[in-house]
């Protein structure tokens, strides 16, 4: 077990095990795989009811992929999801348009995820519909939650997606989202594409729609700002793998994994006395065909020694958390490992962490 | 399109302030505005409306041949002072055939047979060739595979020698030449549906569709449809000419529509020997074809333009 | 690369496959007894049957088919049903003459094409650009066999100036390198070029215009760059796609002769077809079809072969 909520007493909404997709790369005379992109790697994680969990990584981690994996709009190659308890297409279990219904995703692009040659109410009363909604009762619908989610419905249900700007369009994608009323919303870099001030707006937005709604949130991002901002909880990727997941203070106050401070360190600060001048993460990411062995992170990783090429690490409580939940995939988080920095077997929990410790100001 | 939904009561008022239209509607009015489509669109129908008026306007019976009267010369161009009997001028406008039957009359009913055989074959592979391309293009997998690779042998053909080596098999006729035509355009219409169902597919809005939960049919209707007929259906406007042309020529070679029928590829074989004593009356049906295919192209040059707007 | 040059050539095969099958069952989506074109309706029952096992026609399809490629593989196409001439003998002097035609029609077309479409493109929307775009599309809207027809009344007819028919002095089959034979090839040459050239001109116009408005062409324009400098990077990008229309048109030209042939008697693969198509001459249908048909496939892929090699944008895996 890992990655369990914080407040883990309730069964959560969504848990994840050994979920896996790897992409063929076609090639050769016969057009066979000739390698594998190790998209999504075996992650396992969970999400309370209410919650939002904040994922974060380089671009091609994997983040898209798993929220498509979560989906089913790409069919993972192992790992169960179970949604609400219910295993997803398995006896007894939850259907794939049931699990549809009450799970719903918003796109990064704003203008691609909107068909062109529907207007915005055919957009927002389509999903409805096709579940078996009367037409003229979707459109109300579709008029309420354009009301909903900001725009006056008088003005914007007869327009096309090439009549909106970018924060109207991702508002119209938010309200085809909540057509279904879904418990859980899966926002794949849904503010990214908008300018600073409509992104707050548009965040504002989903906060009151999560409070009047009661909806719990997967809230992809590469902006750090803005998933501390939003999130209850984050969970950092790496190459296809969950390398630090735990409360959001816990990752922006004491990250345990290397990367995830490295990270942090790219982050533009709010403090200007905070800001770095060189460059935490050196380097492209390695090639998610050949990842290294080991640990994943060690080719760039300032702390790596002959136990991370050697085993890979488990994704574990970090010794000494500080914070109920705090897990990473570090050598140097776990007591034992033979990493020289590693707290000694048995040594209590005010260790120093040694991957905050002197490194922040 | 479809009927979009009734509006509520304040939004026409709202709407008149910022208004909005549908696709369709933009492309309409970028039509009107480009002239040089519009003159073709209003030759076609006036050469539409001429064939199917034909036996109302035409001053002859198509068929009654008269062999005193055979191969007569333009009654317009003998106004110019040859001749002493004014009513004769007007008899035969355009002379008479190598039958003694009047040419006016025979345009005007050829025009039924080669806008027909000419239109025909499009439409036929517009519906199957399009059905074809996007099965294959939305479903992909060994489907794609089959069909794209079946098709891929037709493509080996050049489209005059296919049409030739299915029509000179099957012999001549109406039909069969309507058949070989649509085996001619079935490939090209297949690659064009089969590429932009492929790339519409693998959008996010359809993704979006799935994700909330839509069964595949709708999917198709309402998102991959709409989006995928007007490329294809421009493509296939740009054939028309080429149909016209190949139909036409089959009937030149005899493959065709078969005599006494009225049809101007047919009517250009048969009036071929008398390029040494009429020569504007040989070459009148072959005129009419010209005409027509310039139209065609042109008609579907501008809908291309007009059909290219990001919406 | 290689893989891409072996899987291009490879690929060839099936279509060969599905060429020669579809060929092959032109006999049999022919209607009536492919025999009839040799034997009257009323010959003895055991002279027909004779007959059919000399052609082979009372083996199974599939024995057939085998047979058949077989046979053609070996430069066997059977023998004329209406000559009794094996059908690889009667097709190889025309197969000469429309390469001929076709090579002559190419240079006219292509010529003329590159040339107007170069001129459209890069003095766009003027009225040299409307002219030649103008002439692009009259050339691929004209019914061609009509223009023959145009062309003999004008310069035969009207002026006696060029002949009409034939590839020579009256009966002459081949070609002989005379002036007067060159005056036999100059309608029919120009006839069939307009197609080609309106094509041609119509793609080197698109893609003149195209690389004009390219960032970077527009930036070394920025810079005053000599005008030779900016034209060498249009042909640079021009080239390649021109190359592949041009090598496609060179092989509807091949097939598609057959209209112009029979406007102008010319004695090539498109006369023999017609002719097959009349006398109702199966194998010597199969036999020119066939083998127009596999030029065609053969040009394809040395069309795409090229265009890799030339074009430094297409790196295929
Ligand atoms: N359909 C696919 N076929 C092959 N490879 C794919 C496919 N989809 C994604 N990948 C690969 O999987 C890896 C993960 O992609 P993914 O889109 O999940 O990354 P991401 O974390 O969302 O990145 P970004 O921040 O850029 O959106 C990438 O290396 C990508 O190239
Ligand atoms: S396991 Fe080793 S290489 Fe990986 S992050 Fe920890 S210290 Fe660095
Ligand atoms: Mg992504």
């Amino acid at each position: 077990m890992s990655g369990a909520p914080a407040s883990g007493a309730a069964v959560p909404l969504l848990a994840v095990e050994g979920l896996k997709k790897h992409f063929p790369i076609l090639g050769g005379l016969l057009r066979r795989p000739v390698a594998w992109v190790q998209a999504v790697d075996g992650i396992d994680f969970a999400v309370a009811p209410g919650e939002t969990l904040g994922v974060v990584g380089e671009s091609g981690c994997g983040k898209s992929t798993t929220a498509r994996l979560l989906m089913h709009l790409v069919a993972p190659d192992a790992g169960t999801v179970r949604f609400g308890g219910r295993a997803i297409n398995a006896p007894g279990g939850i259907g794939l348009s049931e699990l549809r219904r009450q799970m719903q995703m918003v796109f990064q692009d704003s203008y691609a995820s909107l068909n062109p040659r529907l207007t915005v109410a055919d957009t927002i009363a389509s999903a409805p519909a096709g579940h078996g909604m009367k037409r003229a009762d979707a459109q109300r619908l579709a008029h309420d939650l354009l009301a909903r989610v900001g725009l006056e419905p008088a003005l914007f249900l007869r327009r096309y997606p090439h009549e909106l700007s970018g924060g109207q369009r991702q508002r119209v994608n938010i309200a085809r989202a909540l057509a279904l009323s879904p418990r859980l919303l899966i926002l794949d870099e849904a503010v990214s594409a908008l300018d600073k001030s409509v992104e707050a707006q548009v965040l504002n937005l989903l906060l009151d729609l999560k409070d009047d709604l009661g909806l719990t949130y997967i809230f992809i991002s590469h902006d750090l700002n803005v998933v501390q901002f939003i999130s209850d909880r984050v969970m950092v990727m790496y190459l296809g793998r969950v390398v630090e997941i735990g409360p959001v203070e816990a990752i922006y106050a004491e990250p345990a994994h290397p990367y995830t401070r490295a990270l942090l360190d790219s982050m533009p600060a709010m403090d200007p006395d905070r800001r770095t001048t060189e460059p935490p993460l050196s380097g492209d990411p390695p090639n998610p065909i050949n990842p290294p062995s080991g640990c994943r992170f060690r080719t760039r990783c300032t702390f790596a020694e002959a136990v991370c090429t050697a085993r890979e690490p488990a994704l574990d409580t970090v010794a000494g958390a500080k914070f109920a939940g705090h897990h990473a995939a570090c050598h140097m988080a776990r007591a034992g490992s033979g990493h020289s920095k590693a707290p000694a077997p048995g040594a209590g929990g005010d260790s120093a962490n040694p991957v905050t410790a002197g490194a922040r100001p | 399109m479809a009927a979009q939904p009734p509006a509520p009561a304040i939004a026409t008022s709202a709407s008149a302030a910022t208004p909005t239209r549908g696709y369709w509607a933009t492309v309409g009015r970028r039509l009107m505005r480009d002239r040089v489509t519009m003159a073709c669109a209003l030759v076609l129908a006036l050469i539409l409306l001429a064939a199917l008026l034909a036996p109302l306007i035409a001053p002859h019976d198509p068929f009654l041949g008269r062999m005193p009267r055979r191969l007569r010369p333009f009654g317009i161009l003998n106004s110019l002072g040859m001749s002493d009997n004014p009513r004769a001028i007007l008899e035969h406008p355009f002379g008479t055939d190598e039958l003694g039957r009047d040419m006016l009359t025979r345009i005007l009913y050829g025009g039924r047979l080669s806008l027909f055989m000419g239109v025909t074959p499009v439409f036929n592979a517009l519906v199957i060739g399009g059905l074809l391309g996007i099965v294959a293009g939305f479903l992909g997998g060994w489907v794609n595979t089959l069909i794209m690779r079946t098709i891929d042998v037709f493509y080996a053909f050049p489209s005059v020698l296919l049409a030739i080596a299915i029509s000179g098999t099957l012999g001549a006729g109406i039909v069969n030449a309507i058949v070989s035509l649509t085996v001619v355009f079935i490939p090209p219409i297949v690659r064009v549906s089969e590429s932009v169902t492929t790339s519409v597919r693998t959008l996010d809005y359809v993704d979006a569709a799935r994700a909330s939960g839509l069964g595949t049919l709708s999917i198709l209707r309402v998102h991959v449809l709409r989006n995928v007929f007007g490329p294809i259906f421009i493509y296939a406007t740009s054939l028309i000419s080429v149909s016209i042309i190949l139909a036409s020529g089959l009937s030149f070679l005899g493959l065709g529509v078969e005599p006494p029928n009225a049809e101007w590829g047919l009517m250009l074989n048969t009036l071929r020997p008398a390029i040494y004593t009429r020569p504007e009356v040989a070459a009148l049906p072959g005129f009419a074809i010209l005409v027509t295919s310039v139209c065609f192209n042109l008609l579907s040059d501008g809908l291309r333009s007009a059909m290219d707007v990001r919406i | 690369m290689l893989t891409f040059l072996i899987r291009r050539i490879l690929y060839v095969v099936p279509i060969a496959i599905g060429v020669t099958f579809f060929v092959f069952s032109l006999v049999h989506l022919a209607p009536g007894d492919p025999l009839s074109a040799v034997v009257a309706g009323d010959a003895p029952r055991e002279v027909v049957d004779m007959l059919r096992a000399a052609y082979g026609f009372d083996q199974p399809m599939i024995v057939q088919y085998l047979r058949w490629v077989a046979r053609a593989l070996s430069g066997d196409l059977g023998r004329s049903l209406a000559t009794g001439r094996p059908v690889a003998a009667e097709m190889f002097a025309a197969i000469g003459n429309s390469v001929l035609l076709a090579f002559l029609a190419a240079a006219i077309g292509f010529t003329l094409g590159a040339i107007l479409g170069g001129i459209a493109g890069y003095a766009q929307s003027s009225w040299l650009d409307k002219l030649a775009s103008l002439i692009a599309i009259l050339g691929v809207s004209v019914p061609h066999y009509w223009l023959g027809m145009v062309l003999v009344i004008l310069f035969s007819v009207n002026m006696n100036a060029l002949p009409a028919i034939g590839i020579g002095p009256a009966g002459s089959a081949f070609w002989l390198w005379t002036r007067t034979d060159w005056s036999h090839a100059i309608l029919p040459a120009v006839t069939l070029s307009v197609i080609p050239m309106g094509i041609v001109t119509r793609t080197v116009r698109a893609t003149v215009a195209e690389t004009l408005a390219m960032e970077f062409v527009q930036a070394l324009k920025a810079k005053g760059l000599p005008g030779h400098a900016v034209l060498l990077h249009v042909v640079r990008n021009v080239a390649p796609v021109c190359l592949a229309v041009m090598g496609l048109q060179f092989g509807y030209l091949l097939g598609g002769s057959i209209l112009v042939e029979t406007v102008f008697s010319w004695p090539g693969t498109g006369f023999l077809l017609n002719d097959a198509i009349f006398r109702r001459d199966i194998p010597m249908l199969q036999g020119v079809i066939l083998v127009l048909a596999m030029f065609f496939v053969l040009l394809n892929l040395l069309v795409d072969i090229v265009q890799t090699l030339v074009d430094p944008r297409i790196r295929r895996g």
